[in-house]
C-alpha cells in the first residue's frame, strides 16, 4: 500500500532550540501509527508542521502526494486534526460549532445538515446538541472535539493526546472510537505520552524524544530490541532518594541497568522473578522503604527506557 | 468560498461578543450609565427641570456695535433660555474672566467691536468666510456647564454660517445678473441671510431660529452632551475585547484550528478584523438608537450620522488590531486597553470640552479616534451636515488604514499563530 504520510529530514528550530532535529518516517494508507514520547519531545511540533500550522526551518512532508510547503491547501483538504486542547467556542452550542467548523472546511446545505446529524449520533450528544459548551463535562466537550476533525471526513487524521486530562470511562470511549475510525478505513496519526495507549492502538510506532526519532517499528519489533530483558520498579517513599538506592543497586549481579526517577528506580534484569528476593534485601539493609514493586516483561516503556536511560514518564 | 468564510469569521465573533453578558455590560450599559452619572456629577449645579441642568450663570461681554452681537445677548437672555442660564451682561473683560476663575461663573462669552460688520462686510464680494471670533473662557471645574454654553454658542454661530453663505451665493448670482447695485448688496445680504438662518433644516438638539427675533427654541438634553464622548469611548473598550480575542483565540486552540482548515490565514485576520470592526459598529448603533428612543436625543444628519459611525468604528478598530500585533497575551491587552480607552477618553473629549484643555493637548489628542468622532457626533448633534464633518470622517478613514496596515504587516511578518 502507498504512504499516505511521507516526512523527510523535518527541523524546527525556534532560535537556539532545536525542537525538531530531522526526523524521517512515512504512514501507509490504514494504519493507525502512534509518535510516543514524554512531554517536550516534539509531538506536537511536528502535527503542527504536519498539519501546515507551522513552516519547518527545513525537510519536506508529503501528505496524499502534496508537499506541506509548497501545496499546503491542499494537505489541509486531505487532513483532519483532533488538538489537544480544547479548541471549540464555549459560548456557541454543539450545533452552531459543528456548523461553523464544518463551513471552514467547505461544507454547506444540506449535506453540512446530514453530516453534522451522522457526526451527533455517532458521538452520542444528539439530544444535547444545542446546548452550549460550557455546559458541558470534559468528556462531552473532547467527543464534540474529535467530531470537528471528523465532519469533512479527512483521508489522514491527527490525533494529538486526545485523551489528556479525562476521566478513564471517557477515555476509554476514545480509544474504541480511534479503532472504529481505523476499520471504516481512516489512516490516524496518533500522539501520546501514555504508552498502554499507543500498545493498544498501533500498527507502528515511533518514539520521540527530545525532537529526535530515536526507534520506529512495530510493537514487535520494538520490544525485540531490549532484547530478553524484564524491568523490575522499585516505588519508595516520598522521602527516599531514588539516586542513592539506583547507585548502590547497579552494583548488584543480574542488574544490567538501575535508573532513577522520582520516587522510583527502574532496574533492568535479564529476569526479574529471580534478581526480586536479593533486591528487597537490600533495599531492606539500606533501611530504605519501598510501598510496591512492579514487575514488567519487555513493553514499549522497556523500550523507552532501554533507549534513553530514563522512564517515559519523567 | 474563502470570501464567505471571512464573513462567517466576522459574524461568529459577533454572536459570541453578543453572548457575553460582562462584555455587553461594559458596552452598553456603561456608556448610558457613565454619561447620565458624569452629567449630573460634572455639571456643578442642580435644577429642577428634566436634565438636572439649570441657571448655569454666564457672563456676557458685547463690544459689537452691529446687530449680530446684540442677537447673542438676545439669544441668551431670552425667556425660553430663562431657566438653563443666568446671564449677567458685563463691560470688564478681565473682570469676568476673574468671576470664571473664582469659580462664580461657568463662562464668558465675548463678542469683539466690529464682529458684525466683519461677517456682513463683504457679502456680495469673494467668498472668503473670515469673521472676527467669539471668545469663549470656561470653568474647567464645570466642565458640563460649559459644554452647555459652547454648544448654545456653536448653535448661534452655526446659523450666522447659514445666513452667512445663503447671502454669499444669492447676493452673488443677483449681482452677476445685474438684477441689484453693488450698493444694495449687504442690505439684500443681510435679508437673505436672515431668512436662510430662520429656515435652517434640521432641527438641532440646541436650537436658536432667529438671532433678530425672540423665538429661541431650546430642548436641551445633558445626554445629547455626554453621550456621544461615552458611546466613542466605550467604543475601545469594544475594539480591546475583540483583539484580546485574537490572542484568546490563539490560547484556546481556535485560531490555530482556524489556521489549519483550508482558509487563507490573511482571510482569518481579516475576518477577525471584520469581526471587530462589525461588533463595533453594531454597539454605536445600539447606543445610538437606544438614547434615540430613551432620551429623545437628537444625534443630527442621518447620511452624516451612518458615515461617522462606520470611520468612528474603523478608526477604533485600527487600534484594536494594533493592540492585537504588537501585544502578547490577553491580559496585556486588557490592560493597555483599559489605560488607552481612559487616555483616550480624556484626550479625546469624553470627560471635559476640548476647548478648555492646553493647545498643545488639542493637538496630541488628533491621534485618537475619540477626538475625530466626538468632535463629528457634536458638530451633526447642533446641526451640522455631512459636509460639515467630511475632515473627520477622512481622518479617521486615513488613521484606520494606517494602523491597520502597520498591524497586517507585522502580524504577518510575526505569524498569526503563536507559539
Amino acid at each position: 500500500m502507498a504512504p499516505i504520510l511521507e516526512v523527510h529530514n523535518l527541523v524546527k528550530k525556534y532560535g537556539d532550540l532545536e525542537a525538531v532535529k530531522g526526523i524521517s518516517f512515512s504512514i501507509e494508507e490504514g494504519e493507525i501509527f502512534s509518535l510516543l514520547g514524554p512531554n517536550g519531545a516534539g509531538k506536537t511540533t511536528t502535527i503542527s508542521i504536519l498539519s501546515t500550522l507551522f513552516t519547518p526551518t527545513s525537510g519536506d512532508a508529503m501528505i496524499a502526494g502534496h508537499s506541506v510547503i509548497k501545496d499546503p491547501m491542499a494537505v489541509k483538504k486531505s487532513i483532519g486534526i483532533v488538538p489537544q486542547e480544547i479548541a471549540l467556542y464555549e459560548e456557541l452550542s454543539a450545533l452552531e460549532n459543528l456548523r461553523f467548523w464544518g463551513q471552514m472546511y467547505n461544507l454547506s446545505g444540506k449535506a453540512l445538515s446530514k453530516r453534522i446529524d451522522e457526526i451527533l449520533e455517532q458521538i452520542g450528544l444528539k439530544d444535547r446538541a444545542k446546548e452550549r459548551i460550557k455546559t458541558y463535562s470534559g468528556g462531552m466537550k473532547r467527543r464534540v472535539n474529535i467530531a470537528v476533525g471528523l465532519l469533512h471526513t479527512p483521508k489522514l487524521l491527527f490525533m494529538d493526546e486526545p485523551t489528556v486530562g479525562i476521566d478513564p470511562q471517557s477515555r476509554r470511549a476514545i480509544l474504541e472510537s480511534v479503532k472504529d475510525l481505523n476499520q471504516s478505513g481512516m489512516t490516524i496519526l496518533y500522539t501520546t505520552h501514555y504508552m498502554e495507549e499507543a500498545q493498544e492502538l498501533s500498527d507502528r510506532v515511533g518514539i520521540i524524544d527530545y525532537g529526535e526519532l530515536i526507534a520506529i517499528g512495530t510493537q514487535e519489533e520494538l520490544t525485540a530490541k531490549v532484547g530478553e530483558t524484564d524491568t523490575l520498579i522499585l516505588h519508595l517513599g516520598e522521602n527516599e532518594d531514588p539516586v542513592f538506592l539506583a547507585k548502590n543497586l547497579s552494583e548488584m549481579e543480574g542488574v544490567l541497568q538501575a535508573n532513577p526517577t522520582d520516587h522510583q528506580v527502574a532496574i533492568v534484569t535479564p529476569s526479574a522473578e529471580e534478581l526480586l528476593a536479593p533486591v528487597v534485601s537490600r533495599v531492606n539493609e539500606l533501611g530504605i522503604y519501598i510501598y510496591s514493586v512492579d514487575m514488567r516483561e519487555p513493553n514499549l516503556e522497556a523500550v523507552f527506557l532501554h533507549l534513553t536511560g530514563r522512564a517515559l514518564r519523567d | 468560498m474563502q470570501i464567505k468564510k471571512l464573513f462567517l469569521i466576522a459574524i461568529k465573533d459577533l454572536r459570541l461578543i453578543f453572548r457575553d453578558r460582562s462584555a455587553l455590560v461594559l458596552m452598553l450599559l456603561a456608556p448610558f450609565v457613565l454619561s447620565i452619572g458624569m452629567g449630573a456629577l460634572t455639571g456643578g449645579f442642580s435644577g429642577d427641570n428634566e436634565t438636572g441642568v439649570s441657571n448655569i450663570p454666564v457672563l456676557l461681554l458685547n463690544q459689537d456695535e452691529g446687530v449680530l452681537g446684540q442677537a447673542l445677548v438676545d439669544v441668551f437672555t431670552s425667556s425660553e433660555l430663562d431657566d438653563l442660564v443666568d446671564p449677567i451682561v458685563m463691560d470688564d473683560f478681565a473682570a469676568a474672566k476673574r468671576q470664571v476663575d473664582e469659580d462664580q461663573a461657568a463662562g464668558v462669552i465675548f463678542v469683539p467691536s466690529g464682529f458684525s460688520s466683519s461677517v456682513i462686510q463683504d457679502v456680495g464680494g469673494p467668498i472668503d468666510f473670515n469673521p472676527l471670533e467669539i471668545s469663549f473662557y470656561s470653568n474647567p471645574t464645570s466642565p458640563t456647564s460649559a459644554g452647555v454654553l459652547r454648544s448654545i454658542l456653536d448653535q448661534f454661530i452655526n446659523q450666522v454660517q447659514i445666513g452667512r453663505i445663503s447671502a454669499e451665493v444669492i447676493v452673488g448670482q443677483l449681482l452677476e445678473n445685474g438684477l441689484i447695485s453693488p450698493e444694495q448688496a449687504p442690505e439684500i445680504g443681510m435679508q437673505v441671510g436672515q431668512e436662510s438662518a430662520n429656515t435652517s433644516s434640521d432641527p438641532p438638539s440646541i436650537t436658536i431660529e432667529n438671532e433678530t427675533s425672540d423665538e429661541e427654541v431650546i430642548d436641551f438634553n445633558i445626554l445629547a452632551y455626554m453621550a456621544p464622548g461615552m458611546a466613542v469611548m466605550f467604543l475601545m473598550y469594544t475594539v480591546t475585547f475583540g483583539a484580546a480575542s485574537l490572542l484568546f483565540e490563539n490560547q484556546r486552540g481556535t485560531l490555530p484550528r482556524l489556521l489549519i482548515a483550508p482558509t487563507f490565514s490573511a482571510y482569518v485576520l481579516v475576518g477577525k478584523a471584520v469581526g471587530i470592526l462589525l461588533t463595533a459598529v453594531a454597539q454605536l448603533l445600539i447606543l445610538i438608537v437606544g438614547t434615540s428612543l430613551l432620551f429623545r436625543l437628537q444625534w443630527g444628519d442621518f447620511p452624516g450620522l451612518i458615515l461617522l459611525i462606520f470611520a468612528a468604528a474603523w478608526g477604533a478598530s485600527s487600534w484594536g488590531m494594533i493592540f492585537a500585533a504588537f501585544l502578547k497575551t490577553p491580559g496585556q491587552i486588557g490592560i493597555t486597553g483599559s489605560a488607552v480607552m481612559l487616555l483616550f477618553g480624556v484626550l479625546g473629549g469624553s470627560f471635559f470640552d476640548l476647548s478648555m484643555l492646553p493647545d498643545w493637548i488639542q493637538v496630541v489628542n488628533k491621534i485618537t479616534p475619540n477626538a475625530w468622532a466626538v468632535d463629528g457626533f457634536y458638530i451633526l448633534s447642533v446641526g451640522g451636515g455631512l459636509s460639515d464633518i467630511l475632515p473627520n470622517i477622512f481622518a479617521l478613514v486615513v488613521m484606520g488604514g494606517i494602523l491597520f496596515t502597520i498591524a497586517t504587516l507585522w502580524i504577518r511578518k510575526r505569524g498569526l499563530a503563536r507559539k
